[in-house]
């Protein structure tokens, strides 16, 4: 297990200093990162310009919810980007050359890419966050404190596991499926709201088929003060176990490999 | 003329077959189409009185734009035209007996017109299907369906026209991505993508209203709806007009200027 995180960082270091043999490209791209959210941001505020309250949520309260699902998505993004780009891999004929090397096909995937220009991204939650937590008038506690992190580590297991999912498809399909978006793109620009706003039937959906639900509306409950149950810290961690099935397609999809060629 | 009426043909009818495609683009739209009414309805329920405009009006104006995303959709670039002037390719198509603006214009319109073609029907028609306050409803009137169209099309060549302003910077600098990106955040916001513009406080929306991006999807969605009175409805198509003509000129002249200090990478 240390002997494949030494690699996986020195994989990792490689990635990163090619990257920064183009600054102004890294520079650029993460500009607009953080552009590109910022933009979601304006339409919040313009929103909350107009409606003030949205089912009982405040300005603060979605910034915080937004600032949340965003950096779970950036985190994924950062370092599960290598499963996104995965059709490339497959269409080429590349993948025959990561299943003869004496490594994992997960590690050399995840090694051959590090999307640092997310930092962009990330930035803009990160002051987002500030903002939110400065302005929504909570009462911090150890409890509430750590149901934000485990949100985030549920978010990045959950997101990882649906860009797997997408990386496992090619497989199959050799292309990329457009409607994958809808879960990781859609659930990062929707996910801005808490759940409950599009509906009691949404929420259920989102609970069940992907666990959105227990990275964002039931921790975030228990942060805004709606509910005392300490349950609802740990319910993000039990987030994580989505990435059991996705592995497990992802096996199905490797033994069911044949080669593109090129 | 003609030989550009054979370049958009031939995009025309290349783009129609990407049927599969098409089906993949229709159920995002849809998904995508239903989030957005949701989160609106969650906002109606917040405070109706504080709605620019009826729901119904909003609902429709969603389900037109996910309809027709492939006209208004500004990350929509051809990859292509940025490879050529990347790798080189661009000498060929210099030694061309054509224009190349002209030729890049009319691809373009031919790509997005025939993705929409093939995307905007289902779509509208399961819209139309859907009971009252969540389905599309027909234009206020005859002449406001017509002038939808025309603003339609209208708003389809200003934002080609925009788009190649982003191809033509690429001769400079070589490396798009930037650019790219940023100016298609910018129309995102300013066209209405991320919020219709009604929603943008008055004077904000006013500004707006002037701006070239408003040309692009706004005009049309906005007098679907009826809004807009015949002498409004005048003004508007006009300043689409005068949108167009301005960055098509502008396209043309560094176009030109572009062409004559071409540098040809690659080898």
């Amino acid at each position: 297990m240390r002997r494949k995180l030494r690699l996986y960082g020195h994989y990792i270091s490689i990635v990163i200093r090619g990257m920064m043999q183009y600054k102004a490209s890294f520079l650029l791209t993460a500009l607009g990162q953080f552009l590109v959210s910022f933009n979601v941001f304006l339409g919040i505020y313009f929103l909350f310009q107009r409606f003030h309250q949205v089912r009982g949520y405040n300005y603060s309260e979605v910034l915080l919810c937004y600032a949340i699902v965003l950096m779970e998505f950036s985190l994924a993004e950062m370092w599960a980007r290598g499963f996104d780009t995965f059709s490339g891999l497959v269409r080429s004929g590349e993948f025959d050359r990561v299943l003869v090397r004496p490594q994992g096909e997960i590690l050399q995937v995840l090694g051959s890419r590090f999307e640092l220009t997310r930092l962009g991204r990330m930035l803009q939650a990160v002051v987002i966050l500030i903002y939110a937590v400065c302005t929504a008038g909570i009462q911090w506690t150890a409890g509430k404190v750590c149901a934000v992190l485990f949100m985030l580590v549920g978010g990045m297991a959950v997101f990882s596991g649906l860009f797997l999912i997408y990386a496992a498809l090619c497989f199959f399909t050799l292309e990329g499926l457009e409607f994958m978006n809808m879960l990781t793109d859609g659930a990062r620009e929707y996910g801005k709201y808490p759940l409950d706003i599009y509906g009691r039937r949404a929420l259920r959906l989102a609970t069940v088929i992907v666990p959105y639900a227990l990275i964002q509306y039931y921790p975030l409950q228990y942060i805004l003060g709606r509910t005392a149950s300490p349950v609802y810290i740990f319910l993000p961690l039990l987030a994580v176990l989505f990435l059991l099935p996705c592995y497990g397609l992802w096996r199905f999809g490797v033994r069911h490999y044949k080669s593109s060629g090129s | 003329m003609k030989k550009y009426y054979s370049f958009f043909r031939l995009r025309f009818f290349m783009g129609l077959q990407y049927r599969t495609a098409a089906a993949a683009g229709i159920v995002t739209q849809f998904f995508w189409g239903i989030m957005e009414i949701l989160v609106y309805r969650a906002f109606y329920e917040a405070d109706a009185s504080a709605f620019p405009m009826r729901f119904e009006a909003v609902v429709t104006y969603i389900w037109l734009q996910q309809a027709f995303l492939a006209v208004f959709g500004a990350w929509i670039m051809e990859g292509e035209i940025f490879d050529t002037i990347r790798n080189g390719n661009i000498a060929y198509e210099l030694c061309r007996p054509v224009s190349i603006y002209q030729m890049w214009f009319s691809r373009s319109v031919a790509n997005r017109a025939s993705k929409a073609l093939l995307r905007c029907v289902p779509i509208l028609a399961v819209a139309a299907l859907l009971p009252s306050p969540y389905g599309l409803r027909l234009p206020a009137s005859l002449l406001h369906g017509g002038v939808f169209l025309l603003a339609l099309v209208l708003g389809l060549l200003v934002i080609v026209a925009f788009t190649m302003l982003v191809y033509v910077t690429t001769f400079y600098t070589i490396s798009p991505e930037g650019v790219r990106i940023f100016c298609v955040s910018v129309v995102e916001f300013f066209a209405g993508a991320v919020i219709p513009l009604p929603f943008f406080p008055e004077k904000i929306r006013y500004i707006l209203e002037l701006l070239p991006f408003a040309a692009m999807q706004n005009v049309p969605l906005w007098v679907y709806s009826g809004s807009m009175s015949g002498e409004e409805m005048l003004r508007a198509v006009c300043l689409q007009v005068f949108w167009l003509a301005a960055m098509v000129a502008a396209g043309r002249s560094l176009c030109r200027r572009a062409e004559k200090r071409v540098t040809v990478q690659g080898g």
